[in-house]
Formats: C-alpha cells, structure tokens, sequence
C-alpha cells in the first residue's frame, strides 16, 4: 500500500497532493534556511499566525461581494497582505520600539490569531456564503486540492528557488556578519524584507496544504537537519530543499494509505523523524558521534599522560588510565612498563620536549599554534626542523 | 592628518578632497547621551592612524557611524572627497570579532571569497582568479592550511587573520579595523602588524582601533585621541603625549598604561 502511494498508484487526487507537497516542501526547506541561519526563525510563526484574520476579512468581502466566497486566489491573497501587515508590525516594534524581536512576535503572532479567530467564528454564524472548510487553513485539508493549487505550488516553489539562488550572497551575508554586510553596502532592512517577503509565499501557499500552526515546523524543520549534515552555508540549502521535499512527499503518501490520516501533520512527522535520525547519526555533529570522540579524545589524553608519567617515572594513580595503558600492552598489571610501553614512553617524553622548544620559539609560531598536547611533532615539521630543535635540546647538556 | 584650524569652507573642500577619508561635525547618540561629540578626523594618505581613547570614549562608534554602519544625528563623511555611497569599494572593513555568529556554516575560503561579493555582484560567476585571489590573501595572513576548516574551529587570533584576509579580497585603498588586536596572540599581533605596514607602504590608508597605549608609537604614524570628543590629533611623535594623555584618559591613565616611559614626546 505504502509503496503503490510512493509511485504514485493511489489515484488521482493522492498523486496531486503528493507532487504538491513535495513542490512545499522544497520551497520550505530553501526559505527557511537563511531565516534559521539569521536566527529569526519564530518570526515565520508570526507570519503564519498573521495569516488567518486575512482569509476571514477576504471570505467577508467576496460574499459581500456577491461571490460564495471561496476562491483560493481570493482567500490566499487575504492571508498575504495580512500576514506582511503582521511581518511589518513586527519590523516595525523591533526597531522603532524598546521591544525585543521575542516580544514583538508574541505581541503580533497572539492579537492577529485571536482576531483571525473571532473572524472564523462570525462567519460561522453567517448564513451567506458556503464557509464550510475555512477551518482548514489551521491544520490544512488536501481533501479537495485542484490541479490549478498543484500548479500554483510549482510556481511559487520556482519562484522561491530562483530568488533564493538570486539573493543567495546578500542572504549569507546578512546572516554570519551584518556589520561587514551594511559597511561593504548591502541594505541589511532590504535583505531580510526580502528573506521575509519569501518566508511569506511559502507560507501563504502552504496554508492549504499544512495549515498555519504547521507551517513553520515545514520551514524550520528541514534547515535544522541539513544543519546537521555539513559546514557550508550552500549546501544547508540544498539539504534543507531535500530533506523537506523529501518530507512532504513521502508524508503525503503515508497520509493517502489511510482515509483518516491527516496530510500535513503526518509530512511534518516524517520531517521529525529524518530530524531526529540526523540528531543522533550525523557523523559530525550528531550526538553519538560527539560523545565517541570525546570518549576516544579522552583515551588518548589518559594514554599521553601516563606515557610521560612512565617516562618521568611517575606513579600512575587513574584506574582508567593503568586499564587504558594494559590493554595496549604498555605496562604490566603491577604497573612495571614493558619494553614497548618505555618505548612509547621515551617516545612521547621526546616529543614533549621537542614541543617545548618550538613553542618558546618565534620562528616556529606557525607551527606552535597546531600543539594540542597529542600531535606528534613529526607531523607538523620538516625532519630538517627536527634536527634544528634536537641540536637545542642537546645544547645545554654540552655546555653543563 | 591635517591640524591647521580650517575655517574657509572651500579651503576644507580641498582638504577632504585630498584626504582618503574625512569626517566633520560627527555627533552619534544612543538614546539623550552623545556617545560621539562634534568629532572631525582627517585621514592622511599611506599612514596608519590609530584612534585611542578610555573606555566608552566612542572609538568604534566613530569608526561604524563613518562607516555607515550606524546613522548618526549630524555629521559629513568623504571618501576621497567623493559621498560613502559612491566610494564604497574603496573601503575595506574588518569588525570587531564579537560581532559575528561563529557557528554560521561557512568555511575559512567562502569568509574570504565574501570580500569580493560586492564586486561579485548577485550572480557574477566565482571564476579561478577570483579563486586564486582568496588563496592569495589567504596566504598573506599565514592561513593557507585553515582554507577548508569551519571557521569557528579556529583560534580567537586565527579568526582575526581571516577577517584580515577578507578585508584585503576587498582590494581597497582604504583598510579600517575595529579592535584588530583584541583577544588574539602575539604571533598573530605581529603578523596583523606586518600586513598593516605592508599595506601602508603600498601607499594604502589604515585605521584602527587600538587599545594598548604601549604599541601605538610603534604600530602606527598618526593618532587621534577620542573622548567622546576629540582630545587631539595628529602623527604620533607631536600628538601622543603625556599631556594629551592625560586629558583623554583623565586620573585613569596610570591604570591604563603600563609603561608610561614608552609614550613618544
């Protein structure tokens, strides 16, 4: 079943809702990078919550103006213009006020939702107009989605891409140093009204798809994993594309494999679930993998110091450090070192010493600056440099 | 720097016209409080300038309000006698380290490839010697083994020669620093220095930032002494001395300095 829904076998509308999920999901991920790497991402929840007075109002005008009122163009374009008056509220309190940006977001995210609230349920007592299905813009209804909201989203997520891949440098920019952005000339208010001029396409889009309170986890979600998975700001954004691309495709399948599976909160589980697996196995910056190099850093620590320790026959009093250094075959387990472990231990005593001298030294400052206690010298200097420095350590003993 | 007492107003057209950068009647406020006062500054071509002065004395605001960074309550900025906006390329800026998000995801070449974005443009193609110029400058800091490291797994000072880096991708006439020596080693203090000089003999004009009074008749040809407004200014062997000093800084000047014998005069 689940693979009939994945090739697309389930019928028509399944397949719609499939391809324009994915199509969100791209688009999610690319915008909402930069605004996860500026750290405003809250700011794309007040958007969304922004959004929903305007579908009230816009529902209001069209029955008032003779219409049933349910045009998505219509209703979409009510949500825009109230969620960039919510965006420009917030940009508004943030700098020309003593709020804070968390507060501004609050503020504009609480009073717009609550007002969009008391619109939905006035229209409820309306008798004009067929509002049935309004409520859908909260969690999203694919239920009924047209190929003309198919096409809508493969629009705006080309729109989304070739803007993103426009404004890409201005973008990075604004986010690692906005002081170096605004001195070399960039407008930093341009590039994050045009970051939030983008966030809101997305989410006015997606509001049909995922619904308001959902939306941000599709912007967010996919960004936070890619994070995850590399070190270079270009390629969070092509992740992020592919992680919530990934997301919306493969949550609108599951959804269509059972009638009473809901679209979006399902997409935005199987964002969760390729979240948490990066969280646990990235191989870098995962959790497993920084708590097995810390282990495996803090062996060779303990193997370093008690080598010296051996070498300047010192006790060694940590357990961990005698079973560390038994197990490798480097002292015996009444503590006497073997001749490989006197080996090491003249070996690591050397490079210690070797160290010393190029660190008390200007003319190896380059080369000081890579000492961490456990690299070997002789992977950082030339065996002519080695000869130099041991000629310094055997000096003085000439001169004694 | 120029410490005639200019009142002709087309007298001092020609000053700023010769100057690479020139400031008149700079006042920036954060709230009722001027953190910059009246400040007038002349920048004189191929020297190194330091502006010095306590604590809360404005130093970096000074340097972000010409800039353009932030937007100050009076004042007039040229560039080579030209507006800010026009001459924007001319200008390379290192900022103060604390100002950046270290865990951003970028590696050590793309925060130098980023001092070329303005020439770039928005979608101008990286080219090789675009490339080849980020190696470059990459090289002239001593960080050409960093290139591909995440930049936040560098040292404070590695960090800072990065900037550096950045700012000469820029390829400016004009290198202006905020706290270029703060919170870094002494290798790289000394490498920063030789990169500075290097560019001053090149006939290019630096300003910095500078906290240690004791290094500022070495590192530097000018100086201006900032108190929220100008003490005073000019090279270094007329304007550093005890005197200026102490009407900067005060009472406080003995705590500021270590060696007071250092200070030229």
């Amino acid at each position: 079943m689940l693979a009939d829904a994945l090739l697309l076998q389930l019928g028509y509308n399944a397949t719609l809702v499939a391809i324009g999920a994915g199509l969100l999901g791209v688009a999610s991920g690319v915008a909402g990078t930069f605004l996860f790497l500026r750290k405003r991402a809250l700011v794309s929840d007040a958007i969304s919550h922004a959004t929903l007075p305007g579908v009230g109002l816009a529902f209001v005008v069209m029955v008032a103006m003779g219409g049933e009122g349910r045009s998505l163009f219509g209703l979409l374009l009510g949500a825009g213009v109230s969620a960039a008056i919510g965006l420009l509220c917030v940009h508004w309190l943030t700098r020309r006020t003593r709020l804070g940006e968390d507060a501004a977001i609050g503020a504009v995210l609480s009073v717009f939702f609550g007002f969009g609230v008391v619109m939905l349920t006035v229209i409820q007592t309306m008798n004009a107009g067929r509002q049935a299905g309004l409520e859908g813009f909260l969690l999203g209804s694919t239920a009924g989605m047209l190929r003309s909201d198919a096409i809508l989203l493969a629009v705006s997520a080309a729109a989304v891409l070739a803007l993103v891949l426009i404004l890409r440098r201005p973008l990075a920019l604004a986010a690692f140093d906005p002081g170096y952005a605004e001195a070399t000339g960039w407008s930093l208010p341009r590039i994050d009204l045009a970051m939030m001029g983008i966030v809101l396409v997305v989410t006015v889009v997606g509001l049909k798809v995922v619904g308001l309170i959902l939306i941000v986890a599709l912007l967010i979600v996919p960004a936070v994993t890619a994070r995850f998975w590399t070190e270079r700001a270009d390629h969070v954004v092509i992740i992020a594309g592919v992680v919530g691309g990934l997301s919306g495709y493969v949550g609108a399948a599951v959804s269509a494999t059972a009638p009473a599976l809901p679209t979006g909160p399902i997409v935005v589980l199987v964002g969760f679930g390729i979240f948490l697996f990066s969280l646990l196995f990235s191989p870098r910056r995962g959790v497993l993998a920084s708590v097995l190099t810390h282990l495996r850093y803090q062996r060779r620590v303990h193997v370093r110091q008690g080598l010296l320790a051996l070498a300047q026959g010192q006790p060694i009093y940590e357990a961990l450090t005698q079973r560390l250094l038994t197990r490798a075959g480097l002292i015996l387990p009444d503590g006497v070192p073997t001749a490989e472990g006197q080996a090491a231990a003249s070996k690591a005593l050397l490079d210690e010493t070797r160290w010393a001298i190029v660190r008390g030294d200007q003319a190896y400052a380059l080369a000081a600056t890579r000492y961490d206690g456990l690299t070997p010298i002789e992977t950082v200097l030339t065996p002519d440099q080695l000869f130099e420095i041991d000629a310094k350590i055997s000096a003085p003993e000439v001169v004694a | 720097m120029n410490l005639t007492l200019v009142t002709d107003h087309d007298t001092d057209q020609a000053v700023r016209a010769a100057s690479p950068l020139a400031v008149r009647g700079m006042t920036v406020s954060y709230g009722q409080t001027p953190a910059i006062f009246s400040v007038d500054m002349t920048l004189r071509t191929g020297a190194m300038t330091a502006i010095v002065g306590p604590n809360g004395a404005g130093k970096s605001t000074l340097l972000k309000a010409a800039l353009g960074v932030i937007t100050p309550l009076a004042g007039l900025v040229t560039v080579f006698g030209g507006a800010m906006a026009d001459m924007r390329d001319r200008i390379a800026y290192v900022p103060q380290r604390t100002s950046v998000d270290w865990d951003f995801p970028v590696r050590v070449i793309d925060v130098v490839m980023m001092g070329m974005y303005r020439r770039l443009g928005l979608l101008g193609r990286i080219r090789g010697r675009h490339r080849a110029l980020a190696r470059d400058c990459l090289d002239r800091v001593g960080m050409t083994h960093f290139a591909h490291r995440q930049i936040g797994q560098l040292s404070g000072g590695q960090q800072q020669r990065v900037f550096l880096a950045r700012a000469l991708a820029q390829q400016a006439d004009i290198y202006v620093l905020d706290e270029p020596f703060a919170g870094v080693d002494a290798a790289t203090e000394k490498a920063i220095v030789a990169v500075l000089q290097g560019l001053r003999d090149a006939g290019k004009t630096v300003l910095a930032v500078h906290h240690d009074l004791a290094t500022v008749p070495d590192y530097f040809d000018d100086v201006v002494l900032l108190n929220t407004q100008v003490v005073a200014a000019g090279p270094v062997a007329d304007t550093f001395t005890e005197e200026n000093l102490n009407a900067a800084y005060g009472g406080r000047l003995t705590t500021a300095r270590a060696d007071p014998e250092s200070v030229a005069g």
